[in-house]
């Protein structure tokens, strides 16, 4: 079994509280039609666990059949760098069906950043080794498609539809509950 | 499940088509390590494909001075356009004619099912099988066990060659004693 050998860390793009009883790391592809269809199942699970579900997206762009995936998750990084990566996460999936350059720059002046520091950071490559570290990173874990996702650190190999998910969540809550118990 | 070949086997030499009209043996990659990728079919769902994955997984095999080799039992016109579809660039080998004969030889074909397995080999520059795995069908293994082999692959062999150099270092020393040894004399 693939197990997550990064280990989530304050470098993440993590939405949720560090405490959380369980942990839902996505790695996902901005232009990735499975990873569009996964996008609002992840916000249903982040609705339906709330405190006790942390989530983490991680990029794995599949450049070659995704010519605009790459650039996508730089703009995401680039957002990142000005404290509005979720802002900028959910505007790419929610038209992503537009994805290309007009978008990023459309959605980068809709949250009020600089446009033209993301065009140039874009021509420049500048995020490109920070989404190919968390691409590296995931490929070390066993990632096999995109999207794949990690609860508690352990691949989750069934389907990703919601009810699947939500019981591996469900089963990793109970489990983070049981190890407090016994520990205390 | 097929019984696969284990490591320390060798691996069995073939002749396959990687284009309609190009041939690759495994013996032309001789001093490299190989990686052999069996799955079961080109065409399948595209965000999902094993090989797709391994596409842009190409720089860190080749700084192990490791060579891809898909293969399944699609014939070469086949991989031709599926490697033209999703811009793959390794070759793709067609287990075609006499259907599967180079999988049946891994142990990695599917009687039953009439292609093979999804079947990994890490095979060294000797032409000798360091690693294998098979996955269950249903679930496609990402790189992760091929990083891990060749990176043992790259430490066995950095110390086989400490060990060479520490035998050669120790052999030129005797050849000194017994040099001042006959000075002496």
């Amino acid at each position: 079994m693939s197990i997550l050998r990064v280990p989530v860390t304050p470098d993440d793009h993590i939405a949720g509280k560090d405490d959380a009883l369980a942990t839902l790391v996505e790695y996902g592809d901005y232009e990735c039609p499975a990873c569009g269809a996964a996008h609002p199942i992840v916000n249903q699970l982040r609705q339906h666990f709330g405190d006790e579900l942390r989530f983490v997206f991680r990029h794995f762009p599949l450049t070659e059949i995704h010519p605009n995936a790459e650039s996508a998750a730089e703009a995401a990084e680039f957002a990142a760098e000005h404290d509005r990566f979720w802002q900028m996460h959910e505007a790419i999936y929610d038209n992503q069906e537009q994805l290309g350059g007009p978008l990023l720059i459309a959605i980068a002046r809709e949250l009020r950043l600089p446009e033209q520091d993301l065009e140039e950071a874009l021509l420049n490559a500048t995020y490109a080794p920070a989404v190919r570290k968390q691409f590296l990173g995931g490929v070390r874990s066993g990632v096999n498609a995109t999207p794949t996702f990690f609860v508690n650190n352990r691949r989750h190999d069934g389907e990703f539809g919601f009810n699947s998910l939500a019981r591996a969540i469900t089963d990793a809550v109970v489990e983070t509950e049981t190890r407090i118990r016994t520990a205390s | 499940m097929a019984q696969l070949l284990w490591p320390g086997q060798e691996a069995p030499d073939f002749t396959l088509h990687v284009t309609p009209d190009q041939e690759l043996s495994l013996r032309d990659l001789k001093g490299k390590a190989v990686i052999l990728a069996f799955y079961p079919a080109d065409w399948s769902p595209v965000c999902g494909d094993q090989m797709a994955v391994y596409n842009e997984i190409l720089p860190e095999f080749r700084h192990h001075n490791a060579e891809l080799l898909g293969i399944s039992v699609d014939s070469a016109w086949c991989h031709k356009a599926f490697a033209e579809q999703r811009h793959i660039h390794f070759p793709l080998l067609a287990d075609f004619h006499p259907k599967g004969a180079v999988a049946k030889a891994y142990g990695a074909y599917r009687e039953s099912d009439g292609f093979c397995e999804r079947a990994l080999f890490v095979i060294d520059g000797e032409g000798e099988i360091f690693w294998s795995y098979c996955s269950p069908l249903a679930i496609n293994p990402g790189a992760d066990g091929i990083l891990d082999a060749l990176e043992r692959l790259g430490r066995s062999h950095r110390q086989q060659t400490r060990r060479d150099e520490g035998k050669a270092a120790d052999k030129g020393k005797t050849d000194v004693d017994s040099q001042s040894a006959s000075h002496a004399g």
